[in-house]
């Protein structure tokens, strides 16, 4: 029922040591293929949407890559690049310190999170039919609860996913979804989130599109639940994923380590997924 | 009477692009007085502070009182034009192109004799006509006589052409259509006579208002441009930069904020990458094919024109760092001129005072409008200025910057 | 020895005692790959020849040059090895020859030197008239020379298409002192033109600068043209055949308010020219002016008294200009049919009468020339010629 466990119940054999039997096995199994590796990640590159906060406010730099040189007069036998971007750019994530309610909390930035936050087990709710009928779809306990009936309780320490495949938008356009009352895509209510962290005390959550939470968040009470709420706990946001269609609902293994920037807020990261073949 | 200029034909793609010749550009320090002033769009000419006189050819001292208090003045220009003639034969490769080639004499009513360049429309010696400062393709200042009443196709005379870009029949790349001035800027642009205009728009998940307008017009076609990326503004002149006759640089970002005010460096940052930045990797992407392309015909490339601010030439402590980057872009502007110069390309720069947008909200009138500031520029480039200072303001603000530069200074420090 | 004559406008001392001897031509070719310097040292050379002297009596040097830069005289006193003890450079173009020669007889005169070598010549490399004209003047450069670098043509447009509609003068009118003066270089052997030419085929030649045609207008070369001038008495020693000065005038900037160029200066100083000579223009054997353009002859003709100003045309018809003719007048040539050295033009004339007047003139020798006028005209600084000259020379 529970994933992780799930897949320790099928990998340890008797008289094993430890853990260390179930490394080998692993490392087997990634081997023959019996465990995949999805990517989760968006490519990095400058025409990937990046969030848009009204222009009088400070802003998140898009990614952009000035090549140093390439086999030429700058260096006559090798290619490098500098690239620069915002900490919330592309596929990232997001600290509990990046929000008000989270940056008294310790071990809160990049730099502090313990590292076995950054490998637990996903839950993937299925929220794509919704969010194509209706880019406000705000995902609720009701929806969750429904969703737990089905693939059993979000056991704790685990990453829940809002699979919305807004990730197949390739359109910025369409992907950003703005209109003059501003951006329409889907995200969890604040019931929800609640739920989440108080009564499944999930390590994080994860979408596809710009934001843990919807376009129009503003107007939730409290504005931005998800990010209010997670990192008020201490958890964790991830965002812009891509390739959520891959995941089984319950069952895969996340890997997201951000990089270790001092006192970061978060950044942008490659996800990884081991799913059972 | 000169005809009116056609629409050139297609060119054949079996001919050799021509590369382009300059006119002779070698002047003594003391002439180039006559190009600062023609830079501006004014003829101006020494005149003695002692005796009065004015001179002609430019000189160190006066050549009636030897004086050597002189001060370049705007002339009217009216005079009368002595002797004609019309070169078949010339030493120098550009004009060796362009043969036949008018010439005159004037004796100009405020004294001296000039030789001149001269319009097709002025009638055989002896005529009045209207003696005018014009900046050639090597970037200095020529004397220009122009028939003393308007004339129905005077600006398509094709020795006049050689001296103005105008935009009529030409393809020209407006790099920012979001704002109100990008806008007004297309608009004028087609009307007169542009045959297509590209019109860049960044983040395209930002719509704006005023898009559809744009893209409602025929000749318009709306293209992804964004100056902060490199790669965005190559992957634009690898596809139309070949093509593009005229470049209008007109993006920028504007944030109301000196030092003290605002918190780290964001914003300014920000402006510089678009601003100064932005304008180096549109020169470096676009610069080479607008060479290579500026004696491609008479509808070739042609000019380059920055949006650049007043406040380039003294900073406005409110809108400090965007003055900061204007003063940079202005800068750049300069080595791009020079770099353009060996094609006689021309690199016109506005600056407008406060314009009447979002960022001017608090600056109180006079502002310039948007139209205004589109008129001035259509302006400039058919009569070839190279500093276009549009508006009240503008004007005001170059006066005072002409007089005293650290008095101006001063007061902008309030 | 010295005479003072008193002329109606002011006193000025006579050239009593000194002549001009050995008039040099260095051959002109239309291009050459040497240097000026190359040029001015055959001239020196050809001048050492045929007066029969050696390096060192030479103790005075003049000389013209468009094309020595960087050099000026001093410097070629080292390529020449030659020691004066006077030196001139006199960049003063078509006017530099009668210039040179009144120089130089002062010079002689009042015991400064005793041999004075006057120098002119040019080079022509293939681009080196465009490089001349560029560079000719700071006025030029600012003011002339964008406008089309059509260097003096576009400048003698100017000049020709007022003269003519403000005097009345035909095309043809110029045409026939160019269809002479061809008839004349005809019979000088350093003449570049060789054949005849016709009225219609100057009348109907390529347009230069309206109304300017090809025959209108000077063909630049290379080459060279000297003389000596010393004392009488030792050209006598010598056996040299001279020639006197008697009289000179020179002028700059004469008419600058004059809105553009219809006169020289010339018209200021001919009383005086003809004054000091104490002759008058109905005593003058044959004229040899500075031709770049037909429209200067004419110019130089009037404004030298020879008829009225504007009655040009009138004196054109009436008269005609071969070395044989009612009016010998650049029996050489002139530039126009000989070619244009550089500052050698301003020699043309000089070297021209100076054979004339000794009877060396050959197969154009004008009969019976006893006294002959040569007038210079030069440097076109901006919007007209700035430097004017004339001499009047008699056989010694």
């Amino acid at each position: 029922m529970d994933s992780a466990i799930s897949i320790e119940a099928g990998g340890v054999a008797r008289g094993d040591v430890g853990g260390a039997s179930v490394l080998l096995r692993l490392a087997a199994e990634l081997v023959s293929g019996q465990i995949r590796v999805v990517d989760l990640t968006q490519t990095l590159a400058p025409e990937f949407p990046q969030i848009s906060l009204p222009p009088e406010m400070g802003q998140c730099w898009p990614f952009r890559i000035e090549e140093v040189s390439r086999y030429d007069e700058r260096g006559p036998a090798w290619y490098w690049n500098n690239f620069s971007c915002g900490e919330h750019t592309g596929t990232h994530f997001d600290a509990p310190i990046h929000w008000v309610s989270g940056r008294d909390l310790p071990r809160n930035a990049t730099d502090t999170i313990p590292p076995e936050d950054l490998i637990g087990p996903a839950c993937v709710i299925d929220c794509t039919a919704e969010s194509a009928a209706d880019a406000d779809f705000l995902l609720s306990r009701s929806f969750i609860e429904r969703w737990e009936s089905v693939h059993g309780r979000i056991p704790a320490r685990a990453w829940v996913l809002m699979r919305t495949d807004w990730s197949k938008r390739t359109d910025p356009v369409a992907y950003q979804n703005y209109d003059e009352t501003g951006q329409h895509t889907p995200g969890p209510d604040a019931e929800a989130v609640r739920f989440l962290v108080e009564e499944r005390q999930v390590i994080g959550f994860g979408s596809e599109s710009i934001g843990t939470d919807a376009g129009q968040a503003q107007y939730q009470r409290p504005p931005f639940p998800c990010h209010y709420y997670m990192h008020g706990a201490g958890r964790y946001g991830l965002q812009c994923l891509a390739n959520l269609d891959q995941l089984p609902p319950t069952g895969a293994i996340l890997i997201c380590p951000p990089l270790k920037i001092r006192n970061g807020s978060g950044s942008p990261l490659r996800v990884l997924a081991l799913v059972p073949a | 009477m000169v005809r009116e200029f056609a629409r050139p034909r297609r060119k054949n793609p079996v001919l050799r692009t021509r590369l382009p010749n300059l006119p002779p550009g070698g002047r003594s320090r003391v002439a180039l007085g006559l190009t600062a002033a023609a830079a501006l769009g004014r003829f101006e000419l020494q005149r003695c502070r002692d005796c009065q006189a004015v001179q002609y050819p430019p000189v160190e001292a006066c050549s009636r009182c030897l004086s050597v208090r002189l001060r370049w003045e705007l002339q009217s220009g009216d005079g009368l034009l002595i002797a004609q003639t019309e070169l078949a034969h010339s030493n120098d490769l550009f004009f060796r192109e362009r043969l036949p080639w008018r010439l005159g004499m004037v004796r100009l009513d405020c004294g001296p004799t000039v030789v001149v360049h001269l319009h097709g429309d002025c009638l055989p010696a002896p005529a009045r006509v209207r003696v005018d400062a014009r900046l050639d393709r090597s970037g200095q200042a020529v004397l220009f006589a122009l028939p003393d009443t308007e004339t129905a196709n005077m600006a398509d005379d094709p020795q006049l052409r050689e001296f103005t870009c105008d935009p009529r029949f030409r393809k020209v790349l407006v790099t920012d259509g979001r704002s109100p001035l990008g806008q007004a800027l297309v608009e004028h642009l087609v009307k007169a006579g542009a045959d297509l205009v590209w019109v860049g728009q960044a983040e395209p998940w930002k719509q704006f208002p005023g898009l559809d307008a744009l893209r409602a017009m025929p000749q318009v076609s709306i293209v992804p441009l964004d100056l902060t990326d490199s790669s965005s503004v190559r992957e634009l002149a690898a596809e139309i930069g070949g093509r593009v006759d005229i470049v209008v640089n007109n993006a920028e970002v504007h944030r109301t904020h000196g030092i003290g005010d605002r918190q780290g460096i964001e914003t300014a940052r920000l402006e510089m990458d678009v601003n100064y930045f932005g304008l180096l990797r549109l020169a470096q992407a676009f610069g080479p094919a607008l060479r290579a392309r500026a004696a491609d015909g008479p509808t070739g490339a042609v000019a380059w024109v920055n949006l650049l601010s007043i406040y380039a030439l003294s900073n406005y402590p409110p809108h400090g760092t965007f003055s900061a980057s204007k003063a940079a872009a202005l800068s750049l502007s300069q080595c791009l001129r020079a770099e353009m110069r060996s094609a006689g390309v021309r690199v016109v720069n506005l600056f407008p005072g406060p314009m009447d947008d979002e960022w001017n909200q608090t600056v109180v009138p006079p502002k310039v409008s948007p139209a205004v500031l589109a008129r001035a520029l259509i302006t400039a480039l058919k009569s070839g200025v190279e500093d276009v200072f549009p508006g009240d303001v503008a004007q005001e603000w170059l006066e005072r910057w002409r007089d005293n530069p650290k008095a101006l200074e001063r007061e902008l420090a309030g | 020895m010295l005479r003072v004559s008193l002329s109606a406008r002011r006193v000025r001392h006579d050239y009593q005692g000194i002549v001009a001897v050995a008039p040099v031509t260095v051959p002109y070719v239309r291009y050459s790959i040497r240097t000026a310097h190359w040029f001015l040292a055959r001239a020196l050379a050809e001048l050492l020849r045929v007066a029969g002297i050696d390096k060192a009596s030479v103790d005075g040097l003049c000389v013209s040059s468009f094309t020595l830069a960087p050099d000026t005289a001093i410097g070629l006193t080292q390529h020449l090895g030659v020691a004066p003890r006077w030196l001139d450079h006199i960049p003063l173009g078509g006017a530099c020859g009668v210039v040179a020669l009144r120089r130089a007889a002062r010079a002689v005169q009042s015991g400064d030197a005793d041999i004075v070598a006057c120098l002119a010549g040019d080079t022509n490399h293939v681009d080196s008239f465009r490089l001349t004209l560029s560079n000719f003047s700071s006025f030029a450069r600012d003011a002339v020379y964008p406008y089309g670098a059509g260097g003096p043509n576009a400048s003698f447009a100017f000049l020709t298409s007022n003269y003519m509609r403000e005097y009345e003068v035909a095309r043809a009118d110029f045409g026939k002192l160019c269809v002479a003066q061809r008839e004349n270089a005809l019979r000088f052997e350093h003449a570049l033109f060789k054949k005849p030419l016709t009225l219609a085929e100057y009348l109907d030649a390529r347009l230069i600068a309206d109304p300017l045609r090809l025959f209108d207008c000077v063909m630049p070369c290379a080459g060279a043209d000297a003389f000596l001038v010393m004392s009488a008495e030792r050209a006598r020693s010598l056996g040299l055949d001279g020639v006197r000065v008697l009289s000179t005038i020179e002028r700059h900037n004469g008419f600058a308010d004059d809105p553009i160029q219809v006169r020289g200066g010339w018209a200021l100083d001919r009383d005086d020219l003809y004054d000091q000579a104490g002759v008058g223009p109905a005593d003058i054997d044959f004229l040899q002016v500075y031709d770049d353009y037909p429209v200067i002859s004419l110019m130089q003709i009037e404004d030298l008294g020879f008829c009225e100003k504007g009655a040009g045309a009138r004196f054109v018809r009436a008269n005609t200009f071969d070395w044989n003719g009612s009016f010998p007048l650049n029996t050489s040539g002139g530039q126009l049919s000989a070619g244009q050295a550089g500052a050698a033009g301003g020699y043309l004339g000089v070297v021209e009468a100076m054979r004339q007047l000794t009877g060396v003139a050959g197969a154009r020798q004008v009969s019976a020339a006893a006294v002959g006028m040569v007038s210079g005209f030069g440097m076109i600084n901006y919007d007209r010629g700035l430097a004017s000259a004339a001499a009047i020379l008699a056989a010694d």
